[in-house]
């Protein structure tokens, strides 16, 4: 199998239309969330001014390796998950670097980062940061599980484990989505996807109003910043995955943002409606509701 | 206030002990000199580049993030300023739990000695461009508390203070004004306060230590 050189800059020109993509949405949901509080909530473009402020801190300090490789893993996370799935389906430009077994190597990059955000907030020996690490690591585990499940049926159903041969039989029309096709598989999915990505019910972890935020409470500067870049790019890999396995893909940019929004839509609204789990209700709530719904679509299947 | 107060014990958890650990080693621990870093802090420099170090100045001011520690009354003042009447939120202002991640300290209203300990713990440990509001008449010269036996009255003598919000409560109104005066000061490139306290440290502790009798941390502690 040879190389194609071009695909690297076909990769990193995905990689930032997502960033700033994300940057964007985040700031939109987070106006959207605040107007249901009837706030108007942060500009727009707050996310990058953050940013700038971030990496023109002065003083950093650091409490070891791990301190520093935190966040990178934390972004490598994102980045590599966004890398190895096809961003734009059909398209030579945007299929990034998929391959014939991505999806497996997709569920491994979606723990990745929380790994290494746990080795990194560990060594920052902040009893905070310990205590987020658990509560966080614990509840994004039991979410996971009905992820892992609809995936796996997902997989059995279209036979394969490429994710642009499971878009490519998605296409030809809305029914052909796994959505229609085994919707037990996608509902279980969803209620991982509340879970995983950080709002209310499921934010214990990082809400400020908690436990002083969780994993990041010695993160500052630059690093704070590298995370915060994750938090742009993740969301919206994750939800790639999402789309293309149960959504049908994207065959265009404007679809693709529709439905990223959509998607991304679907957490802020259960969010702004539903008070906050403490992490041993959410993982019950995940062990009770979504689990069986998972182990359901692969009996369907 | 006359400066006899007799200096209090060295408290049992900060004293020096040996300790055995779960593996069998027996180590000697330290608190005071283990459990902070001790180096003074320095003056750092601006961005070389005057373009670069404008756009800092200007993000700076434009994402205040406010270290959510009420350390007095006025505090009951800021929380109009995260709820729709006011929403601060439009003007960059945002509250974080953690001095790590926060570059604005207010102040809000009387500062009882035991506060100022925690205090200056918090704003030792704000990363550099790190700025301070005094909220209320109580940080100019110690307001209806002025003559209270255990509150701080000028709070400038303890912490480079860049805006004072004068008042007896300032009304929400008058903090989002307080906060556009201190975006102003920013953008200038005059909020230098962390450079200040890193020149004049010498002054700024041995002023903090004739209030706090009690010292039972290092000098500095980030």
């Amino acid at each position: 199998m040879s190389f194609e050189w071009i695909k690297i800059p076909y990769a990193l020109l995905t990689l930032f239309i997502v960033a700033n993509y994300g940057f964007l949405l985040t700031a939109v949901m987070a106006k959207i969330a605040a107007r249901v509080g009837r706030r108007h909530g942060i500009p727009v473009w707050q996310n990058y001014v953050d940013l700038i402020k971030n990496y023109g801190l002065r003083s950093s300090i650091t409490h070891g390796v791990m301190f520093y490789l935190g966040p990178v893993f934390r972004l490598t996370g994102g980045v590599g998950l966004l890398m190895f799935v096809p961003t734009i389906y059909g398209t030579e430009m945007f299929s990034n670097m998929s391959f014939a077994g991505d999806l497996i190597l997709a569920l491994y990059f979606v723990f990745f980062g929380s790994l290494g955000m746990a080795l990194g907030a560990g060594e920052s020996g902040h009893p905070h940061s310990a205590i987020g690490v658990t509560r966080g690591l614990s509840q994004v585990t039991a979410a996971e599980l009905p992820f892992a499940l609809a995936v796996y049926a997902v997989a059995v159903q279209y036979q394969t484990l490429s994710v642009t041969e499971i878009v490519a039989a998605q296409q030809g029309g809305i029914l052909h989505w796994t959505l229609f096709s085994n919707p037990l598989a996608v509902a279980a999915a969803m209620l991982s996807f509340l879970g995983t990505m950080m709002r209310p019910p499921f934010d214990v972890v990082l809400a400020p109003q908690e436990i002083p935020i969780g994993p990041p409470t010695e993160y500052h500067s630059s690093y704070l910043a590298l995370m915060q870049t994750n938090r742009a790019i993740f969301p919206i890999a994750k939800i790639v995955i999402y789309m293309n396995l149960f959504f049908g893909g994207a065959a265009s940019w404007p679809v693709f943002f529709l439905k990223v929004f959509l998607i991304y839509l679907v957490s802020v609204i259960v969010g702004v409606v539903f008070p906050r789990f403490r992490v041993e209700q959410s993982i019950r709530w995940f062990l009770i509701w979504a689990v069986p719904l998972g182990i359901a679509a692969i009996l369907m299947v | 206030m006359k400066d006899d107060f007799p200096t209090p014990p060295v408290r049992d958890e900060l004293k020096k002990r040996v300790v055995e650990t779960p593996d069998g080693q027996t180590i000697e621990i330290d608190p005071l000199r283990d459990y902070y870093c001790q180096s003074a802090p320095t003056v750092m420099p601006a961005a070389y580049s005057k373009i670069v170090e404008g756009l800092f100045n200007w993000a700076r001011a434009e994402s205040l993030w406010i270290l959510g520690f009420g350390t007095g009354c006025g505090a009951i003042e800021m929380r109009p300023l995260m709820t729709p009447r006011f929403d601060a939120y439009r003007y960059g202002i945002q509250w974080r739990p953690t001095p790590r991640q926060s570059n604005l300290f207010v102040i809000s209203g009387y500062l009882s000695v035991k506060t100022l300990k925690r205090v200056i713990r918090s704003y030792e440990q704000m990363p550099n461009p790190k700025y301070v509001v005094g909220l209320g008449s109580c940080t100019i010269n110690g307001g209806m508390y002025f003559d209270s036996y255990n509150t701080i009255t000028r709070l400038d003598q303890y912490l480079p203070v860049d805006v004072y919000i004068a008042g007896c409560m300032p009304r929400p109104e008058a903090l989002l004004a307080g906060f556009e005066e201190l975006k102003r000061i920013i953008r200038a490139g005059k909020a230098e306060g962390a450079n200040q306290y890193a020149e004049q440290f010498d002054w700024y502790k041995a002023n903090q230590k004739r209030v706090i009798h009690d010292w039972d941390m290092p000098d500095y502690n980030w």
